[in-house]
């Protein structure tokens, strides 16, 4: 007989659970509640009063071609960063779990770059790819014209790509190296001794026993591409050359900020909430089949 | 009894000696000043703030740096609505017309006459008032720090190919730069083509050629202008700006590249550039040992009558909901400001120029433009006064121009990429401004700019 701790009255549990509710109510139903306001009217920066316009901000937003572009250059950004960022994170954990030498160097050492601000790490990167005076310099000088982040569009993308990703490899490397861990050694010992190479191992047991993992980096990569992005374009690009690299957090941030439209910009956070709650069903939907719980 | 008798002694006499030593001992009034400069120019202001709060016992000024124009603009914004607003913000000059409708401010004017300063409004160099005062002359704030755009050459480059002036027209930049190219110059002039050369490559381009930036007087006289440079010689600027870059005669110059247009100038690997006259301080401090450079109004284009060009800067506004002390001591940090004395304090430590006649007398009779650092710097005046300002040399005032200036930014690189014409790209950015504009419009209905 198993035995429960239970509460007489329902309402002791209710107050227990009162803090908790507080804090969402607070950091997140009521800003988000607030940005939907916003988002129906016409907000006067100043406080001065606002008019209500129903769904005008989105109908606007919808109909501008800069902001096709922006989604576009999210989603890019999002699919090359999310692949880069999960495929070489695996490559590591894998190679560091196969205990070669110096593997406990390169535990504590990959993750360290999650741990640098966004800000920081952008101007690091700003510095190493700058075209004239930066490693790419390098290149630049055997193939003249072949860097060129400031007018080319494409280079641009792939600077924050880069630095986005660089950045998410040791995340990702975290969480690798823990589902790596978790393996029985038995199960692997077992088919090595069946006569299985490394490649074969990996295909067949290490890789299906951590799809769950695989799955969970895979949903919050793709989330923190679409907003975590934002730091990094600011100092590496400011959403240019032409508009190149206007992701949809960054434009919100110029719009809302710089230009003093807070209701186009309440606009764009609520369809880029929407976006990401709409991707990570799809996930949900269509790749967590193919995941295996134990 | 006595004990309470002796008790209630010692407390009148307390109650007595903390009347007698509250006027004695007043603590001076506080009050808040935010502003947006940074690094060395945050250190002056704080100078000038520790000056003013010694030069009186009064007030106490309590200056914050908010980090750059943009974010003093949104903490300022953020601060009202929450109804903890400084007393005095410095706001950049293009955002003279959100502040107009903001409903916010306290007329600087007013509080000024209110508090029983005199103020000579004619003493302001008039291309810096008008850029700031309603359309009927009325000062809403003070003009702080200013600055215009120059054209900064290097003399020995000049020299090379038997120059001693600087190029006054575009046509003669034109034959320069291909001289200096020929002479085996690989960069002869630097520009940058991001949202802020807006500024010297549109704005003041089109000021000194009297070109308009937008119709109703470039938004003076009501919030239905909208753009039109794509109908100014400003096309035919672009045009041979893009055609002087692919020839090679131009090179982009941006931080992001590894060196900026001041960098690339200073160390003599460009030879011309157009910027602020806020920047003949660093190019002074930093450029290479031994190189002659000078500096010289911006170009026209041949047969163009010369106009005034317009003032950079920020200006300073005082923010309504304050009591009456913060207002006085707000009134007297506007009259500090405003003494020719501070001009020449100012001045000397920044790269800023006077904003009033009497503050240039005063520091042209102090020689402080007759000796190298400062040498040079006189030109900002005269290019800033070169004609009585126009209706459309008065400014700029249109809303969110900030996000017109991005736009700029990116039309530009578009175009210098190939990717669209010149005149498709004008277009382009006089269509997304004037989308940028018809929103400003809609934000504030019923609303008519002072």
């Amino acid at each position: 007989m198993e035995k429960r701790v239970t509460f007489g009255k329902w309402t002791i549990g209710i107050l227990f659970a009162v803090p908790q509710l507080i804090l969402i109510f607070t950091f997140f139903y009521w800003p988000a509640g607030q940005a939907v306001y916003w988002s129906l009217t016409l907000q006067q920066p100043w406080g001065g009063g606002n008019i209500w316009v129903g769904l005008d901000n989105f109908r606007s937003i919808l109909a501008n071609a800069d902001y096709w572009n922006s989604i576009t250059a999210s989603l890019i950004f999002a699919g090359i960063s999310t692949g880069l960022a999960m495929f070489i994170a695996l490559v590591l954990a894998a190679l560091t779990d196969r205990q070669l030498a110096g593997s406990w160097l390169y535990r504590v050492v990959l993750i360290w770059p999650y741990g640098i601000a966004a800000p920081a790490l952008a101007m690091a990167f700003r510095f190493i790819l700058a075209p004239e005076a930066g490693f790419m310099a390098f290149a630049n000088h055997f193939w003249p014209g072949f860097w060129d982040p400031g007018l080319n569009g494409a280079d641009a993308m792939a600077s924050v790509i880069i630095a986005f990703s660089w950045k998410y490899v040791g995340y990702n490397f975290i969480f690798f190296l823990a589902a790596f861990q978790a393996i029985p050694r038995s199960l692997i010992e077992a088919a090595a001794m069946d006569g299985s190479g490394v490649i074969r191992r990996f295909w067949d047991i290490q890789f299906p026993l951590i799809t769950p993992t695989i799955f969970f980096l895979l949903v919050i990569n793709i989330t923190e591409s679409f907003q975590d992005s934002f730091g990094i374009v600011d100092i590496m690009t400011a959403g240019g050359p032409a508009n190149a690299t206007n992701l949809m957090v960054y434009k919100i941030y110029s719009d809302g900020f710089k230009g003093l439209d807070y209701s186009g910009a309440a606009a764009q956070s609520i369809i880029l909430m929407l976006l990401i709650i709409a991707l990570t069903i799809v996930q949900f939907r269509f790749i967590e089949r193919r995941v295996h719980y134990r | 009894m006595t004990i309470i008798k002796r008790g209630l002694a010692a407390l009148a006499a307390a109650a007595l000696s903390t009347a007698l030593a509250v006027p004695a001992f007043a603590e001076p009034v506080k009050f808040d000043f935010w502003f947006g400069l940074s690094g060395d120019l945050a250190r002056v202001v704080d100078t000038l703030c520790k000056n003013f709060n010694a030069s009186q016992k009064d007030y106490e000024v309590v200056c914050t740096s908010q980090g750059n124009y943009d974010a003093t603009l949104q903490n300022t914004i953020a601060a009202f609505r929450a109804g903890k607003q400084p007393t005095v913000v410095q706001v950049y000059d293009v955002g003279t017309a959100t502040m107009m409708l903001s409903g916010a401010y306290k007329p600087a004017d007013k509080l000024m006459e209110e508090n029983g300063y005199k103020i000579d409004y004619s003493d302001y160099f008039p291309g810096i008032a008008r850029y700031y005062a309603t359309s009927k002359g009325e000062m809403l704030s003070f003009p702080f720090n200013s600055s215009t755009a120059l054209m900064y050459w290097n003399k020995d480059a000049f020299a090379k190919i038997g120059k001693t002036e600087a190029p006054k027209t575009w046509e003669d930049v034109g034959a320069d730069l291909k001289a200096l190219k020929d002479a085996g110059y690989d960069c002869p002039m630097a520009i940058n083509i991001s949202a802020n050369e807006s500024w010297q490559l549109m704005e003041q381009f089109s000021a000194i050629h009297n070109q308009p930036i937008a119709s109703k007087n470039n938004g003076y006289d009501g919030l239905d202008a909208r753009l039109e440079m794509n109908k100014t010689k400003f096309v035919q600027y672009v045009t041979d700006l893009k055609k002087w870059y692919d020839a090679g005669l131009i090179k982009i110059k941006s931080k992001d590249l590894g060196q900026d247009m001041v960098q690339a100038f200073a160390t003599g690997t460009c030879q011309i550039i157009m910027t602020s006259v806020g920047d003949h301080g660093t190019v002074g401090k930093t450029q290479k040992e031994g190189m002659n450079w000078d500096v010289a109004e911006l170009p026209v284009y041949a047969g163009t009558e010369r106009k005034n060009s317009l003032v950079g800067g920020a200006s300073l506004w005082v923010l309504s909901g304050k009591s009456d002390a913060e207002y006085k001591g707000a009134a007297a940090f506007l009259n500090f400001i405003h003494d020719p004395k501070t001009a020449l304090f100012w001045s000397t430590n920044t790269g800023y120029i006077p904003v009033t006649k009497s503050g240039f007398e005063y520091m042209k009779a102090n020689g402080f433009y007759d000796k190298a650092p400062y040498k040079g710097r006189e030109v900002a005046i005269a290019s800033l006064t070169a004609s009585e300002p126009t209706e459309i040399t008065r400014g700029i005032r249109l809303g969110n121009f900030t996000q017109i200036r991005a736009e700029f930014g990116t039309q530009m690189q578009a175009i210098f990429a190939n990717k669209e014409s010149v005149q498709d790209g004008v277009d382009a950015l006089v269509k997304n401004g004037n989308a940028i504009l018809d929103r400003f419009q809609q934000t504030y209905p019923n609303k008519t700019l002072p």
